[in-house]
């Protein structure tokens, strides 16, 4: 039987621009990312997006539940959950088709930001492309676990603002983790450090695409998206 | 044929259906008529995949929804109560989004979504946004929506509610022009509803089948039945209840005392007439009798026995 993930896709990442969603959540992305990173851009004097690279992280944080929110919560409240899942479709198709509509709006986020990209090619001197690209694949994959985290939260509640709280508060788990190493005993703060999202993400966005950290985001967007499913089956719960 | 076996569904520890049996002949409109709460749309979820039967199960022709949920939700068209739709879509682009889900080929789509806009009267709104539209365009836009795949089965769940009159009436002809041709389960909690539209009608109550028939056998079976209307003066609620003391055949349907004269509705088989005896005891008991009239029993006062007898209703 052929899958239904990409009409699901459409159908969501339309209605994304349907809906001012997109645009008020794109626009304040890109004027808070532009100007954090731009501010101390010629001061720094570097040809390189390290100011990119780290606030985009952190404004990923509010960015992503706001946009994942109402994905499944939305649908439940308004009752077309129950219309959706009433046609010929897995619910495995529903939140994957879910979960790449939210993952293409991130990635038109970030094609936004090639203002930043540009000029840095263009003004900077021996600029690693690879190390540019090589950030960008990690914020792509970092915007990656943190959907498939709002995806859950979403769908475990038909309150959109308690989809956004919960998301915000297990990506804040994730992105806090290795900030916090020096408080932990040291055989935890290993599992800590390699539990976190940052410090796969500095480690990719250095330029070093390894499989280690490839397999971590993989199987942190595969865990939450499984979760996800089985929430939805919970309701065919005997 | 659809057949209901033994269907029972628990949510938590409240039963919301305790061992419903009954069938869905081919081509006929079954009407699946109980008060709010009673079963209805949990059966139709669970018909639909939407749920999971705790026990028991569905079979529609060799396939049961246990097993085979794609092949039977292939086949069904489902009208879910309250009609949710996508309100920011366009009629037409909601129509083939779901015309497309529903695997109907691509040089075909166009000729479905023209034939169910001629159906069910939606030419002109066919570029509007869903949203915006009056409630009796949305119940369309829902019932092509049901029927674009030309499922031969079609389960509507209480597909007049919050309409108008003119809109009802409209919806009951598209609902019965459809079934000619398909299988129709509709529910409802206004008799008047099914009586409407159905050729047969299975009556629920908190999770129980409680009585399934045609109009004509449900009205022969209960017909034996004597409704005594009485309007009292003088008497009270307590006092009044023992009056089916004076032969266990008579219930009592129905007592109002809120008023200075008192409302009684009675029935008992027609086999015995008690109206001497009720008179001699409303003597006895120094009421006065104002008013006092026989009739037989409507269809109406058979779903309210049915119904209201067993204590209230249980909203879920």
């Amino acid at each position: 039987m052929k899958t239904n993930i990409g009409l699901i896709y459409k159908k969501e990442f339309s209605s994304f621009f349907n809906s001012a969603v997109a645009y008020i959540t794109l626009i304040v992305f890109l004027l808070l990312a532009g100007w954090f990173s731009m501010n101390t851009f010629f001061l720094i004097n570097q040809s390189d997006l390290r100011q990119l690279f780290s606030v985009i992280p952190i404004i990923y944080l509010a960015f992503i539940p706001a946009l994942t929110m109402n994905l499944i919560a939305e649908e439940k409240n308004d009752g077309t959950m129950e219309f959706l899942t009433t046609l010929p479709v897995s619910d495995a198709d529903i939140v994957v088709g879910k979960f790449l509509a939210s993952m293409a709006l991130i990635g038109i986020a970030l094609l936004f930001t090639f203002t930043q990209f540009f000029t840095v090619l263009i003004i900077g001197n021996n600029v690693d492309i690879g190390a540019l690209l090589c950030g960008y694949i990690g914020l792509l994959l970092l915007g990656g676990v943190y959907s498939a985290i709002g995806l859950f939260a979403s769908s475990i509640t038909d309150n959109q603002i308690v989809a956004f709280i919960v998301s915000f508060l297990i990506i804040a788990i994730f992105f806090i983790l290795d900030k916090i190493l020096m408080f932990v005993p040291g055989f935890l703060s290993t599992i800590f450090q390699y539990m976190s999202t940052g410090y796969h993400f500095e480690s990719i966005s250095r330029g070093v695409i390894d499989s280690r950290n490839i397999i971590y985001f993989a199987s942190i967007i595969t865990f939450f998206l499984l979760l996800s499913i089985r929430v939805l089956e919970m309701r065919k719960w005997r | 044929m659809i057949r209901i076996e033994n269907l029972t569904k628990y949510y938590g520890s409240f039963r919301a259906l305790d061992q419903i049996n009954f069938q869905v002949q081919d081509g006929e409109i079954l009407g699946f008529l109980g008060p709010n709460g009673a079963g209805k749309t949990t059966t139709m979820q669970i018909m639909t995949s939407y749920l999971a039967p705790s026990e028991g199960n569905i079979f529609v022709d060799d396939y049961n929804v246990i097993e085979d949920s794609f092949e039977i939700r292939n086949n069904l068209g489902y009208l879910p109560e309250h009609n949710p739709l996508y309100e920011d879509m366009i009629v037409y682009d909601f129509l083939k989004f779901v015309a497309k889900m529903r695997k109907i080929d691509d040089n075909l789509i166009k000729d479905r979504i023209k034939e169910v806009i001629e159906v069910c009267g939606l030419k002109r709104v066919i570029h509007r946004e869903i949203g915006v539209l009056s409630k009796g365009y949305k119940q369309r836009v829902g019932l092509a929506q049901a029927i674009i795949h030309d499922p031969s089965i079609l389960i509507l769940d209480e597909p007049t509610s919050g309409l108008d009159p003119n809109q009802i009436a409209e919806i009951r002809e598209l609902i019965k022009t459809l079934g000619k041709k398909k299988t129709v389960l509709i529910s409802s909690h206004i008799l008047q509803e099914i009586q409407a539209t159905a050729d047969r009608m299975v009556i629920i109550n908190e999770g129980k089948i409680a009585a399934d028939g045609t109009l004509d056998e449900l009205m022969a079976k209960f017909r034996g039945d004597t409704l005594l209307e009485m309007e009292l003066k003088n008497a009270d609620e307590k006092k009044l209840e023992s009056i089916s003391e004076i032969d266990n055949k008579i219930k009592i349907v129905e007592i109002d005392d809120s008023k200075e004269g008192a409302k009684l509705k009675l029935e008992y088989p027609n086999t015995i007439d008690p109206r001497e005896e009720i008179f001699e005891f409303a003597v006895n008991n120094e009421w006065k009798i104002l008013e006092m009239s026989r009739s037989r029993t409507s269809l109406e006062d058979v779903f309210r026995k049915l119904t209201v007898e067993q204590g209230g209703s249980n909203e879920n």
